[in-house]
Order: structure tokens, then sequence, then C-alpha cells
């Protein structure tokens, strides 16, 4: 019974239908000389090495220490964030969406799962999942409430939907009380979620 | 398409559930599912995946994972691209093996590289906008069966260009290999009442459209 797998048993020898699917595509393109089975390996080492939120942690802390950076990560992001050291692949052409006392911003991908690679690694899968995907547009206050976000009535929520090949990194405001704070310690309290807009930034 | 794969606004879902430490892959299948489909033979482009994935009964898109919607994906975009043929996928679930027919577009020395130039699909010509900010536009309503990326709930809908992006591909005939039709992309700003009604939660969506799915107001 292909479909009666049990996820908790990884030492058996019963692969699942899935796994049985990949590795047959995996030989067969190794084999037949299309796809090279080193670079599978590198790019599996790439996408959780190379990539991930603290990416963009390091981004959002220095535009809230460095005013001119920020400046320039609002017009121009991709340029500003290629010069931390993050581009590529799925964050060709980023918008930067900065939050305010009267704006909160939300990103959605409703027809897949688009989502800022670069600075923010691969998504989790709530955000590929259908609740995330049909409610964050339709009742983003809600979605918000999911994640413990209430945001008072006067805030503005603006939901981004991720149609196109733009990808969306939402600044959020600098918590209260971190004035003297170093960029890095900034860093270590941006939350991926606090960047996909469905959380806000808080100082322990 | 209008397919499961369009879903804002649909009902039934239930609430959004995040999975505690969770991992970047969950098991050795799903790295592969993404690497796979990373290092392909590039016969195929963005557009052209998505649709494969997308075009499939909404019953199977709805109880597929992610990484399962992308093997399944890569499965068809191969055969469909006369790269192997479905007997060939078959037999090689058998574990039978083949001979070698290709180079490898992508080795392992220039993966670091490739990743880091990614593949913008924003064109360098200069064509004319249709609309500039802060016009009123209407999202066409239309129903192609083949792929689209103006979802179903704006179409019909008013609302206010917010900004111009530029020039990218255009997906429609991209998917279906009839070009790139280059044209301008806006973020279309869409009152949530606009959308959702008296039920709304107020506030915006901003909706990434291309001119060719807007109209003047």
């Amino acid at each position: 019974m292909a479909h009666d797998h049990d996820h908790e048993h990884a030492e058996s020898s019963e692969l699942t239908d899935i796994e049985l699917r990949v590795r047959a595509l995996e030989s067969l393109l190794t084999q037949k000389g299309y796809v090279d089975a080193a670079a599978l390996d590198a790019l599996v080492q790439y996408h959780e090495e190379k990539i991930g939120p603290r990416n963009g942690a390091q981004v959002i802390a220095k535009a809230w220490t460095d005013p001119t950076y920020k400046e320039w990560l609002l017009s121009e992001p991709t340029a500003a964030i290629a010069s931390v050291g993050f581009e590529g692949r799925q964050g060709e052409d980023m918008v930067v969406l900065e939050n305010t006392d009267e704006v909160h911003n939300m990103v959605v991908c409703t027809l897949c799962s688009c989502y800022p690679w670069p600075v923010l690694g691969l998504p989790p899968v709530w955000y590929k999942s259908a609740p995330y995907r049909s409610r964050a547009v339709s009742e983003p206050r809600s979605v918000l409430s999911e994640f413990g976000t209430e945001l008072d009535d006067s805030i503005e929520v603006r939901v981004w939907d991720s149609t196109a090949e733009l990808r969306y990194l939402v600044l959020p405001l600098r918590p209260e009380g971190t004035d003297d704070w170093t960029e890095e310690q900034l860093a270590e309290i941006v939350t991926r979620n606090s960047m996909i807009g469905t959380e806000v930034v808080v100082a322990p | 398409m209008n397919g499961a794969h369009d879903m804002g606004g649909a009902h039934g879902f239930g609430p959004v559930v995040q999975e505690e430490n969770e991992p970047i892959f969950h098991g050795e299948w799903e790295k592969l599912a993404l690497a796979l489909n990373l290092a392909g033979p590039g016969t195929w482009n963005i557009d052209m995946s998505r649709f494969a994935r997308e075009n499939t009964p909404p019953s199977n898109y709805l109880s597929r994972s992610y990484y399962e919607m992308w093997a399944e994906g890569l499965e068809t975009l191969i055969v469909e691209h006369d790269l192997v043929t479905v007997d060939e996928l078959e037999a090689a679930r058998r574990g039978e093996t083949f001979e070698p027919v290709a180079e490898p577009r992508l080795t392992s020395d220039r993966v670091e590289s490739a990743m880091r130039r990614g593949g913008s699909t924003r064109v360098d010509e200069a064509v004319a906008p249709l609309f500039e900010a802060g016009q009123r536009v209407r999202a066409r309503v239309d129903a192609p069966a083949t792929h689209t990326r103006c979802p179903q709930y704006v179409r019909g809908r008013v609302g206010v260009i917010d900004r111009d992006h530029g020039v990218f591909v255009y997906p429609d005939t991209n998917a279906l290999g009839e070009g790139p039709k280059p044209q301008h992309v806006y973020a279309v700003r869409f009152e949530a009442e606009e959308l959702w009604g008296p039920r709304s939660q107020g506030g915006a969506v901003y909706v990434d459209l291309w001119d060719d799915y807007l109209e003047a107001v």
C-alpha cells in the first residue's frame, strides 16, 4: 500500500511512493546525463547553508542603524541587498515594504509560493499551505491573530500578493527600547515571520 | 487556468498551522526534489514549470505537498519536452539503467555562481507603459484555461496603480512557448472592501499585474 506509510519509521527499508518516484527521477536524469549528480549535492548544500532568514535579519538590522542604507534599501532594494552579499535566484527583483505606525505590510503568494529566497531561504510549510494562501488576502487580521499578532484598528493592513516576479521583504518596525543596541544585537531579534509580515519584532 | 492553485479568498482550509522547529527539508527526497528541479536541463521556462504543477485535477493538487508537486511537475516537463518517455520513467522506478545521451547543463563547480546570478524575467526593452501610477484600472474579466498570473479574486475589480515595476516577460504566452511578449507590470492596490464587500477586514491588497490583464476605467 503505497500511501499507507509511516513517516516515523525513517530507518525502514520500505520506500514510500514519493521517495521511489524521486529516486527514479534522479537515476533517470543523472544516468542519461541531463543532471550532474555532484551538482545535486552542491545545490542542497547551497540552500541549506547560504540562504536563510539570518541573511534578511542582517539587512533589516543594517537598515535600522544606518539611515543612508535604509533609504537605498527602499529605493534600490535589489542592489542594496546585494551589497550585503545576498542575491540571485528568487530574489532577482526585490521590493522592500516599510512598516510604520500607520501601515503594516504582509506578504503572500496566493497562486503558488513565491518567496524571497536569498534573504529568507526556502519558505516554511505554512507559507505554502492552503490556509495561508487562501486567507491572507481575504481575512488578514484573522491570520495575524493566529500568529499572535494583534494590531490596533487604526493601523492599515496591506497584503502583497506576489503574483509576478517581484519578491517582497518587509522592513519591520524597530522595537522601542533598542536605541543603544548594536547592529548585531538587533539582527538577533529579527524573526523570519516579521520579515514576511505575519509578526512584529519584539525586544526580549 | 481556474485551478485549485488559485486560492485567494477560498474558504474551508482551516487555521494556519506553524510547525515548531521546522527543518529546511523533511527527508532526503525533498532535497532531491528541489535539487533536481534546479539542476534540470533548462529547456523550459519558469511559467512552463508553474503550469506543469498547477495543471492537474484539483483533488490531486490539494492532496500533494509542495515538493510532491515539484517532483510530479518535473516528471510532466521531461516527458513533454521529449527528454524521456513515460515508459522510461516507469522503467527507472523498476531499477533499470540508462545510457548517457546528454551533457549536464549545470555542473557542481558552477552551482553557487548560477544561484547567485539567478534568472530575472525583467526585460531590458523600451516598451511604453499603458498605465501610470495613480490611475484607476479594472482587472479584465477573462478565464483562460492555460497559465495566467491574474488571480480570480481580482478579475472584474477596480483598483489603483500604486507603482510601475518595469517591463517583464508575460507569463500567459511564455508558458505556452509563444514568446515573452514583454510589457509593464504594476502593483495594483485594491481596497479590501472592493474585493470582499462588507465582510472585509479593511485595508488593501496589492497585486502585481501585467498590462494585458488591465483596462482603463
